[in-house]
């Protein structure tokens, strides 16, 4: 199994590619199913947001080693849009620019262990996730 | 992009996702349904969701599209299967799909449909 994988996201089916490259290596780091799910609903929130409101990007899927030993499964999103103008909004409950409920981004944070945000307005939005095994 | 099919069972519609959702899947299986309630006049919509390993917010809302869809149209639609990994995935994500009726499996969903039968 390579450690690290790079997918693309540009369009619907992509998404669906991502999710189920994240719960192969999810499986085989030893996440259980729930983690798993939780780690692939995530990383299909923030697939979909890096393709319609970044205009598509990348998943970047990694295996990590926390510093106490622990396998988990790091996965990167990056795209090249417009960026977040208020990135503490972007990530309140039912704030939405796109008609729908608002919970993407918050929800997928909710999800996940770690969860860095970095958007510079004009070049793009950057989410990177972390879930470890327990 | 792939399509969900939709059986008619007597006055019940029955849809069994077996693929791994997309958005423009899902988009398209609530046109079809919706079609399909006008033009059959059915009273329930069974959405077996056992094969379904993932339901985030936006395939969430769908489903509960489906539901408020359905009942324009005077009939219930009742989301049966659901994983437990799913139930407690979309807990956490804050999604209640709220207005759509839940049963255990198909059968039970039969059941639930078939109290309101004419």
């Amino acid at each position: 199994m390579t450690l690290m994988d790079e997918l693309p996201i540009q369009s619907g089916d992509d998404v669906v590619r991502v999710r189920q490259r994240v719960r192969v290596v999810a499986a085989d780091s030893g996440l259980s199913l729930v983690d798993q799910t939780k780690l692939v609903t995530a990383a299909s929130e923030l697939a979909r947001n890096a393709l319609v409101y970044g205009g598509g990007g990348t998943a970047r899927i990694e295996v990590v080693t926390s510093a106490a030993g622990r396998a988990g499964v790091r996965v990167g999103f990056s795209d090249d849009g417009p960026g977040i103008a208020d990135v503490d909004l972007a990530l309140t409950d039912g704030w939405t620019t796109g008609g729908g409920l608002g919970l993407g981004l918050s929800g997928a944070r909710r999800l996940v262990d770690e969860f860095e945000l970095t958007s510079k307005l004009g070049h793009g939005t950057s989410v990177v996730v972390i879930k470890w095994s327990r | 992009m792939e399509r969900v099919p939709i059986l008619k069972l007597g006055r019940t519609l029955f849809v069994s996702i077996q693929i791994d959702l997309q958005d423009d899947s899902v988009m398209r299986l609530q046109e079809d349904l919706a079609d399909e309630l006008a033009a059959t006049a059915a009273t329930g919509v069974i959405i077996d969701i056992t094969a379904v390993e993932i339901v985030d917010s936006f395939i969430g809302r769908m489903l509960t599209m489906i539901g408020s869809i359905s009942r324009l149209f005077d009939a219930e639609t009742v989301l049966v299967g659901m994983r437990p990994a799913v139930a407690i995935t979309l807990t956490e994500l804050g999604l209640s799909l709220r207005g759509v009726r839940t049963a255990l499996n198909a059968e039970k969903g039969m059941k639930l449909l078939s109290g309101r039968a004419r």
